[in-house]
């Protein structure tokens, strides 16, 4: 392999190394922006102009900030304690059972286009994670700070494993129409729906790989000794 | 087409620039000031400004964010009290108008303003928030200046992790021009006997989800896999059927998304938002469900696209 090949690997190994030896993000990007402006020969005009415009144009990522103000209003009032209400009149509440069914909803709506219904700051945060918390209160032995932690990182988890494995089962989603477009420009013409189709198998894996492993989460709760 | 949008959220950064900078009983008071005020320039004269200034301003936010911000705090309260059902009806609203406006928009045309899918999702999530923003003040009887201000403290308490997608958005795009990918698919091509077909769907398959994790999308890698494992060996050597071929390679790089830090607002922005120790915690508990996931797609691969 030639030695400019080998070189354009340099910034993805700043990041590899970056990340695992625990350095803060934005000091790994920082290098790995500038080793890569490096071995890609922009030049240090070429290279701002890259980062300027194209961050600019994923301006749109932090549209989802105008939902800060409503979460942090009605938590102020008490939200995250009525979630825990709520799931503490459900005697049968279990952490895993309410993650598998968020889990459901949140592919199945991702399936049928409709995205927004959920999030890391809408959903998890006020409704998803305190409810979680509150039925894992209700096993035997209660919860301490790292099955707290646990359990709000497995919520996360469970948001985005429903969405990654529901959206791409949806015929006018980005990911399904780039493929398409992708195949046609070789000659090769797929239709959405033959390429939706195609996922379901994998969506029905995920589905079930993770369940199971909140089901498994819930049985060894219970038999933990306390 | 978006500036409206952009426009409403630079003074909203202009906002927290301001109390950043008046309160300094907090820590690095100018710092986060500073921070939140060049957000707010990029957002309201981003169309107006050179890419090579913009880029000059993107930079300055980088190192602010790496050197000169305060680790997070806090961000959740340990005892609350429980409030009223009626509180969850903002959040609910949010969801819903969303979607209802996301399907309506593209077909609709306000105020000589012509919405796209893409755009019409996004104004619909931003009217949503605004119209659940009036229900929420209308529920807890409060003015809008202590939810702008609480919403403020929380988007100030996740800090530099706000800008962590945009800061990886827009490494992916340099990555690209550097030819990261392409250099990787080679890799794969030299090492590999490609010819053999078990090797080359694996090749695939697992390419597919390292280069995702390389550059934290999954759009970005399908090409380049596709284009240099998937098309000249899969398909034109091994005669695999293309549509399993794309579903299932994309769907084996959403595995590779759920284990790199690189797909920050997936993976980061919810540990700042949930008050995680550990930065890798969502990551950690996304493994055991992606990693058997990714050995089932090699095995799907295998099976459906040589039936």
């Amino acid at each position: 392999m030639s030695a400019t090949t080998m070189w354009a690997l340099l910034p993805v190994l700043v990041v590899v190394f970056g990340f695992a030896l625990r350095q803060h993000p934005a000091r790994v990007v920082l290098v790995a922006a500038l080793s890569a402006g490096w071995v890609g020969g922009l030049g240090v005009l070429g290279l701002l102009e890259t980062l300027g415009s194209s961050f600019l144009n994923v301006r749109y990522l932090l549209v989802i900030v105008l939902a800060l103000p409503v979460i942090a209003q009605v938590e102020a009032h008490g939200l995250r304690g009525l979630a825990r209400r709520l799931i503490s009149a459900w005697r049968g509440a279990r952490p895993g059972r309410l993650l598998i069914g968020y889990l459901a909803v949140r592919q199945i709506s991702a399936a049928l286009g409709l995205t927004s219904l959920g999030g890391h700051a809408p959903m998890v945060r006020p409704l998803i994670a305190p409810m979680a918390e509150a039925a894992a209160e209700q096993e035997a032995g209660g919860m301490d700070e790292a099955e707290q932690q646990r359990l709000r990182a497995l919520s996360a988890a469970t948001d985005n494993v429903g969405l990654f494995f529901g959206e791409d089962l949806f015929l006018a989603f980005g990911a399904v129409l780039l493929m398409q477009a992708f195949f046609s420009d070789r000659g090769i013409e797929l239709s959405p729906l033959e390429i939706a189709l195609w996922g379901i198998p994998t969506a029905i894996l995920a589905f079930i790989i993770h369940a199971a492993r909140l089901l498994w989460r819930d049985r060894m709760r219970r038999a933990r000794p306390c | 087409m978006l500036t409206p949008l952009y426009i409403l959220l630079g003074a909203y950064f202009a906002l927290i620039a301001w109390r950043a900078a008046a309160d300094q009983t907090r820590p690095a008071g100018y710092a986060r000031a500073a921070f939140f005020a060049i957000l707010a320039i990029l957002f309201i004269f981003g169309d107006l400004l050179a890419p090579a200034i913009a880029g000059v301003l993107v930079l300055a936010l980088a190192v602010i964010a790496g050197f000169a911000l305060p680790q997070q705090t806090a961000l959740i309260p340990s005892a609350e009290r429980a409030g009223q059902l009626r509180l969850l009806a903002p959040v609910l609203v949010i969801p819903v108008i969303t979607i209802v406006l996301t399907l309506s928009l593209p077909y609709l045309k306000i105020g000589g303003i012509e919405f796209t899918k893409a755009s019409g999702a996004l104004y619909g999530l931003a009217i949503a928030c605004i119209l659940a923003l009036a229900l929420a003040l209308r529920i807890t009887d409060e003015r809008p200046s202590s939810a702008l201000a609480r919403g403020g403290d929380l988007l100030e308490a996740i800090g530099w992790a706000v800008l962590l997608p945009l800061l990886l958005a827009v490494l992916g795009t340099l990555f690209a021009k550097a030819g990261v990918g392409d250099a990787l698919a080679q890799a794969i091509g030299r090492v590999l006997p490609l010819d053999v077909r078990w090797v080359a769907v694996l090749a695939y398959g697992l390419g597919m989800a390292l280069l995702t994790m390389a550059m934290g999308n999954a759009f970005a890698a399908f090409p380049v896999i596709a284009g240099g494992i998937g098309m000249p060996y899969l398909v034109s050597v091994h005669g695999a059927d293309p549509a399993p071929l794309a579903a299932i390679g994309m769907l084996s790089g959403y595995c590779g998304t759920l284990l790199t830090p690189m797909a920050a607002n997936f993976n980061l922005v919810p540990v700042a938002l949930l008050d995680l120790k550990d930065r890798n915690a969502v990551i950690r508990a996304q493994l055991p469900t992606a990693l058997p996931l990714l050995a089932a797609n090699l095995i799907l691969l295998g099976l459906l696209c040589f039936r």
